[in-house]
């Protein structure tokens, strides 16, 4: 495995914890206070900066660590989650993700948003938590010339090639006298286990948390901790001997370890005040402990976060790093200690969360490739096993015999195995509905619309490169609806609606299609422009008469929508006819209803997968074709008198009083060179790319069936007027209709021009 | 100095051959779904295990008379670039195993188009076996559209 792969993987593993960050803060945002949400958020935050610093992209690491800063003071209830908060918290997920796309695919960021989400999240952490100031440290001040002082003692073992040495340090004033009053203190034995960072604690924290409790010292054991080549980045070397004097009692520690009490060895005793100081003389502490800065520590803290985060926090950068990091910074040798210890905290935190999120749902990443060629291998299955059965029903004429029976169960089994390879690929539809609460949020923004997103059904699997090709028309018509569809809030006041729109993104399975629906409460479409729009358009002709529903239609016509034009139009229909086009291209439809004062409803009804499509099986000139259903929008058997000479060879078939130009498939493919006798055949209504209908003829219609597409340019090149290829149940290849072409080289285009022919060399 | 094996089928009355590691499997004929505006020596597009594969008749594309496919015919599976196509031929007769010593120039009494194609002639026991250069029977269109 290279870096670069192991930096893709870090990427895959980004977009997992954005989603993570971004379902975590909505539900925030919602009035969830569960700390596990909380803690989640965090999770995330910390390790793509983690994963980051490892990988050296400096600008993610410092945003993602003022993030988690920020972070942080809400998870120790510095900082209240509210909507404000959450506003500020949000956008920052949004340029994270931009950050971490930027360092993926080398793009640049918005710098002045970045720097100003920066500034906004450190004065959250700062402003509102004046916690931060009385916190852990008792002299923080103080505490750094102190650090300086035993330094150079310290600095030699430091650089011991032979790795590190241990350097104990002590939270607080260790050499300041006990308080008088009475204060009972707890012993602590904490051997964290390697289960521990890989759930994403961090023992650095829980310290922090302790020492928030009282007076504390710390001793750190390392003596387990083998030297650089033997040791494993994974796995937890160190324990901890605390010592707590505080009010809280044996229960306030205990709550301290609370999430991570079954992933060490934990032991709790309290001992009278004086009895501190013998036990801790008792220890004979092979070092003096290090007076140490607490705040470093504190990422909340005043301390020159801004500076050095990268040496201060860039745990993941594996145990070499941080070795390196000793030697540098042996200045503050203690620091250098604790980014060993933070280095193997976090990449074992980063690298598990896999494991993690493997404990949820038992999750493996698989290669794509992987699933098509065993997609493609059970096709092939399905193929075989109805070729197997025609054969045997050809030559068996009884139809009880045992291989029949055997067959029958054969042909159950094929289908169940197809159904779940199928299903390997499916996935929720959830990661493109979170990207499109982002556009709502960016769109609100920029309109000064107060906008509320409901999603419903985000748990809808579907196939993976449908997902992928949703979000375009998604992201446009979401656009459309914040801007065009929904009132500004004075104006939703007076007509008496909640300032705040709202528009519900659904998603749903409905008889083997993917459903999936936008709807708004805004003013809906506005019928009367649309028309006046469609007349000045010469869409329709001025006295018209258009149902509603025609009329919203018009909205997907292509000549309805010139950006420029329609912007000041209140209705919609920027680029509707290019989302209509980007469904129809993933075999899906889209329908519109609106109430005028209640709001639109997008309907989209798409496959749930690309690999198989719905097709009509028809006869031209002796070869089979497929055509896909989509695309039809009827069959009709003409008569003589529907069918209208034009010209020299152009011949029109009237349909309910309207003329529709009558397209011979097999001589636009060169199947036949006279045009056929529309009497002898079958026409299909098909509806094109730009609105247009034509009437196809074909020989006759086989049947409906699904088929799976196949591609033809993998091994021969693209045909003018094929889409794909695709297997018959018979064995034999049958080619599938490109209707959009077959309408185009109707209009007078020639097929044959549009490329430069197969093999002509 | 080092020997390689080859193919050699049989078109008509005359003997070719090809690089055997350019050949994936050899299968009987199936009939062939015709392609719409194909050049006439594409017969078409046959199912080989869930892969859609053009076959060719090699006859007609190396300039001779148009193969009547049968049932005895062969199709000869070749990688060519990226893509797999079929080869439509007679029958396939040997496996031959020779160094570059035993491959003959083209002569010169070639046309262009015989050139094109043949990257030399081999005799064996008396009979002359024409080496081919599917690369150069397929060129550009084959990789192009990859």
């Amino acid at each position: 495995m290279d870096m670069n792969e192991i930096k893709e993987i870090f990427f895959q593993e980004c977009e997992e914890q954005l989603a993570e960050l971004e379902s975590g803060l909505l539900k925030l945002n919602d009035g969830d206070r569960d700390p596990e949400t909380v803690n989640a958020v965090f999770r995330a935050v910390h390790s793509i900066k983690g994963g980051a610093g490892a990988f050296g992209l400096d600008d993610l690491v410092s945003f993602a660590h003022v993030f988690e800063t920020t972070l942080d003071c809400v998870r120790s209830n510095k900082l209240e989650p509210t909507q404000d908060v959450l506003k500020v918290m949000l956008k920052s997920a949004d340029v994270l993700a931009d950050l971490t796309n930027a360092a993926r695919d080398g793009g640049s960021v918005d710098e002045a948003r970045s720097r100003t989400l920066i500034r906004e999240l450190e004065a959250l952490a700062n402003g509102e938590t004046p916690a931060a100031t009385e916190a852990p440290a008792p002299k923080p001040a103080a505490a750094a010339p102190k650090a300086a002082a035993p330094a150079p003692v310290v600095e030699k073992p430091a650089v011991n090639d032979e790795g590190f040495q241990p350097i104990p340090f002590s939270f607080g004033d260790f050499d300041e006298e006990p308080a008088a009053h009475y204060v009972p203190t707890c012993q602590i034995l904490f051997k964290p286990k390697k289960d521990l960072y890989a759930k994403g604690n961090e023992a650095v924290l829980l310290l922090r948390d302790l020492s928030r409790l009282g007076e504390m010292s710390v001793y750190c054991d390392m003596d387990a901790l083998p030297t650089l080549d033997k040791m494993n980045p994974e796995e937890a070397y160190f324990s901890w001997k605390i010592s707590v004097t505080t009010d809280k009692g044996e229960d306030g520690v205990r709550s301290v370890f609370e999430f991570a009490e079954w992933d060490c060895d934990l032991d709790i005793h309290t001992i009278e005040e004086d009895v501190v100081s013998e036990a801790t003389d008792d220890e004979e502490l092979p070092m003096q402990p290090v007076p140490f800065d607490l705040s470093i520590l504190d990422d909340g803290g005043s301390v020159a976060a801004e500076d050095e985060p990268a040496v201060i926090e860039s745990d993941a950068a594996a145990a070499v790093a941080a070795a390196e990091t000793a030697s540098k910074v042996a200045q503050v040798a203690s620091r250098a200690a604790d980014n060993a210890k933070a280095a193997a905290a976090a990449s074992a935190a980063s690298a598990a969360q896999a494991n993690q999120a493997a404990a949820a749902g038992q999750t493996i990443r698989v290669d794509l490739d992987r699933v098509d060629r065993l997609i493609n291998l059970v096709g092939e299955l399905v193929i075989n096993q109805a070729m197997l059965s025609q054969s045997v029903v050809e030559n068996d004429s009884n139809g009880t015999s045992s291989i029949n029976m055997g067959l029958e169960e054969l042909q159950q089994l094929t289908r169940e195995i197809q159904d779940s390879v199928m299903a390997i690929r499916a996935q929720p539809v959830k990661p493109v509905f979170q990207r499109m609460a982002r556009t709502v949020r960016e769109i609100a923004d920029i309109t000064g619309k107060s906008v509320r997103l409901i999603t419903e059904g985000e748990n809808t699997e579907v196939d993976k490169t449908v997902i992928d090709k949703l979000a375009e028309p998604l992201t446009h018509m979401i656009r459309n609806a914040v801007d065009h569809g929904l009132e500004m809030p004075e104006k939703r006041e007076a007509l008496g609606k909640n300032p705040e729109g709202t528009v519900r993104l659904t998603a749903k399975h409905r008889s083997g299609r993917i459903v999936i629906e936008l709807a708004d409460d805004g003013a809906g479409i506005n019928r009367e422009k649309v028309r006046q729009k469609a007349i000045d358009n010469d869409l329709i002709a001025a006295d018209a008469n258009l149902s509603d529903e025609e009329i919203d239609n018009l909205i997907f016509h292509a000549g309805f929508s010139t950006a420029d034009k329609v912007s000041d139009l209140s209705g919609r229909g920027v680029g509707m006819d290019v989302v209509k086009r980007s469904i129809q291209a993933l075999g899906g439809r889209i329908s519109i209803s609106s109430k005028p004062g209640q709001g639109s409803v997008f309907t989209m009804s798409l496959p749930l997968t690309l690999a198989v499509l719905d097709g009509m099986v028809v006869t031209v000139a002796g070869q089979t074709l497929v055509v896909p259903l989509t695309a039809i929008v009827e069959t009709l058997q003409p008569e003589a008198s529907a069918i209208h000479s034009f010209g020299a060879s152009q011949r029109l078939i009237s349909i309910r009083n309207s003329f529709c130009p009558l397209v011979d498939v097999g001589r636009i493919l060169n199947f036949r060179n006279i045009q056929a006798n529309p009497m002898d055949g079958v026409a299909l209504l098909v509806e094109s790319e730009g609105g247009g209908q034509r009437a196809l003829m074909v020989d006759a219609i086989q049947g409906q069936r699904q088929v799976v597409i196949k591609s033809l340019e993998a091994n021969y090149t693209h045909v003018p007027g094929i889409a794909a290829a695709t297997i018959l149940g018979d064995g034999r290849v049958a080619l599938i209709l490109d209707v959009d072409a077959v309408v185009a080289a109707s209009r007078g285009h020639s097929l044959r021009q549009d490329i430069s022919l197969a093999a002509t060399g | 100095m080092h020997g390689r094996e080859l193919i050699a089928f049989r078109i008509a009355d005359q003997e070719f051959c090809v690089n055997v590691m350019s050949v994936r499997e050899i299968r009987g004929w199936t009939p062939a779904t015709a392609m719409p505006h194909a050049p006439s020596y594409v017969l078409g597009m046959i199912n080989l295990r869930g892969a859609v594969l053009p076959i060719v008749d090699l006859s007609q594309r190396l300039g001779m008379k148009a193969a009547e496919p049968t049932d005895r015919h062969v199709i000869i599976v070749a990688q060519v670039g990226l893509k797999v196509v079929g080869l439509l031929v007679d029958a396939v007769s040997d496996i031959l195993t020779v160094t570059d010593e035993n491959i003959q120039p083209t002569p010169d009494i070639a046309n262009e188009a015989e050139k094109g194609y043949a990257r030399g002639i081999l005799a064996m026991e008396g009979r002359m076996i024409c080496l081919i250069e599917l690369d150069s029977l397929f060129p550009h269109t084959e990789s192009e559209a990859a």
